[in-house]
């Protein structure tokens, strides 16, 4: 469904990605793992097209996304952010249901608001929560409400950034479940980037480790503990010894 | 001193130069695409009623009681100069001249550069550095559509209304100083200022303050996109934006007063 071919990116001359092939099929979930700073984030930026690369071609269903109508391909995405991104201004029901207020899938606004109190439920948040300003609320409710966001308009492709940075491990338990849950009922594709193993472990179909800006190792979830790739491993044991360096 | 110690300047002032070029061709892009986006549905209705109520209805005090403390100053001292040569009955004539033409429009740009500019930058910088600019995108809603075109409309339409208000109050200043502490009478003066006055100073007043309000909402819109990362940006962002305002909203009143009411 998602090909991207020898995707290049640098900022102010330093290379973040240096040719990355990876191909997500439909349906599929897919778990981008690798350090901070890796290029984990540009990369998924450069999907959504938030940043141009430098070189390079994505392909979404066969077709070069730079061909493609952005409004259209854009309604196919949703996204959740690392932080949430939640707009300050708007009550939790308007930033849940932000893109049915406006454009192409605009609905009559009682609907919309029974929509966004719907999605809010499916993600464990009472109705109670829907005029609330997102400042008022706690750092797992907040990444709940952005899930609600990413799935209001019933994406067929959802991005997770860091879905659990910042939370405490029982609520990125309960985040990695919902989106897993999520994932499975809407048959979406999903791609993930993360450095939570516990995350991999409980979203993942595929997996794939990005490095010095290219794919180290991709395969199945289940095959990424006998993978025998070094990296990998010790990225995902936590070594500090290894060909991955170390700063300390 | 070798070749290039001497080729230093020059490359220093190219740099200068090349750089304010490059400066002045962002800003005036990044205006462009606010304007076309005026011109091109959808239009935020909502966004735009939200921008005149914090730009216009909000701002109306900082606004009046600037106006009315420089009109009564105003006043005062047209009092104390005018007195050198005999001239003190004058103060109802150029205290409505000085606040129409030049002090009204002035002040209330500069107290919206404070007020407003500062605002939006902060506000859409801190959008930029916690990714609500990019979950706009990914919300297929266009920032410079959402964020940009309603406050550069609202701006223009309610500031010329600010400077209105701004010179009424002004002239009121004048006059409650005049009458209460330098024993002016109340109907001569109020008919001196009103025979004074002409429809082109009013017409340049609104003209100037149309011309004030975009470019606070352009430069708070402007920095506020182009904010670096983290409280430092939001903060360079900021000061970055109040400080162009000010500056802009100087030089165009002296190419306006020039081109209103030329020598």
């Amino acid at each position: 469904m998602i090909q991207l071919r020898d995707i290049h990116k640098s900022f102010a001359g330093k290379p973040v990605l240096a040719g990355v092939d990876l191909a997500v099929g439909r349906g599929e979930s897919m778990v981008i793992i690798g350090g901070s700073g890796s290029g984990k984030s540009v990369l998924l930026k450069c999907i959504l097209g938030l940043i141009a690369p430098d070189r390079g071609q994505i392909l979404f269903e066969g077709r070069d996304v730079n061909g493609i109508e952005r409004d259209a391909f854009l309604s196919r995405f949703g996204m959740l952010f690392q932080g949430g991104a939640l707009f300050d201004s708007l009550p939790v029901w308007q930033n849940v249901a932000f893109r049915l207020l406006r454009g192409a899938l605009r609905r009559p606004r009682a609907e919309a608001r029974a929509i966004a109190i719907e999605k809010l439920r499916r993600v464990g948040l009472g109705p109670e929560v829907a005029d609330q300003l997102p400042a008022e609320l706690s750092g797992g409710m907040q990444k709940r409400v952005g899930l609600a966001r990413a799935i209001a308009a019933e994406p067929e492709i959802i991005f997770f950034d860091e879905p659990t940075t910042g939370l405490d491990p029982i609520m990125s338990g309960v985040i990695n479940a919902l989106i897993r849950e999520i994932v499975t009922e809407m048959g979406a594709t999903a791609i993930t980037i993360t450095h939570d193993m516990s995350s991999v472990r409980a979203i993942a179909d595929r997996v794939a480790m990005l490095h010095d800006g290219v794919i180290k190792w991709t395969g199945p979830v289940a095959e990424m503990d006998r993978s025998g790739d070094p990296y990998l491993d010790q990225f995902i044991n936590g070594r500090p010894e290894g060909p991955i360096a170390a700063l300390r | 001193m070798n070749r290039r110690g001497l080729l230093r300047p020059l490359a220093v002032t190219g740099r200068a130069v090349l750089g304010g070029l490059a400066l002045i061709g962002r800003v005036a892009i990044f205006a462009a695409r606010g304007v076309s986006h005026l011109l091109r549905p959808p239009f935020y209705f909502r966004e735009f009623l939200n921008a005149l109520m914090a730009i216009g209805y909000f701002s109306l005090p900082v606004v009046g009681l600037t106006a009315f403390f420089t009109g009564g100053a105003l006043a005062l001292q047209i009092y104390a100069g005018g007195a050198r040569f005999s001239a003190e009955a004058v103060v109802p004539q150029i205290v409505a001249i000085g606040m129409v033409r030049e002090l009204g429009p002035v002040l209330v740009g500069l107290m919206i550069a404070a007020r407003v500019t500062s605002s939006i930058a902060a506000e859409i910088a801190t959008m930029k550095v916690t990714e609500q600019i990019d979950a706009l995108v990914t919300l297929s809603t266009d920032p410079m559509k959402y964020l940009a075109a309603p406050r550069l409309l609202a701006a223009t339409l309610v500031v010329p209304a600010l400077v209105g208000i701004g010179d009424i109050i002004g002239i009121a200043g004048g006059f409650t100083v005049g009458i209460g502490q330098l024993g002016f009478n109340p109907a001569t003066y109020m008919r001196n200022t009103v025979d004074f006055l002409e429809r082109a100073d009013i017409l340049s007043s609104l003209i100037k303050g149309a011309a004030f309000g975009f470019i606070a909402a352009l430069m708070g819109c402007y920095h506020g996109m182009r904010a670096g990362r983290g409280a430092l940006g939001v903060g360079r962002a900021t000061k970055a934006s109040v400080q162009a305002a000010a500056v802009l909203i100087l030089a165009a009143n002296f190419l306006l007063t020039n081109l209103l009411f030329p020598a």
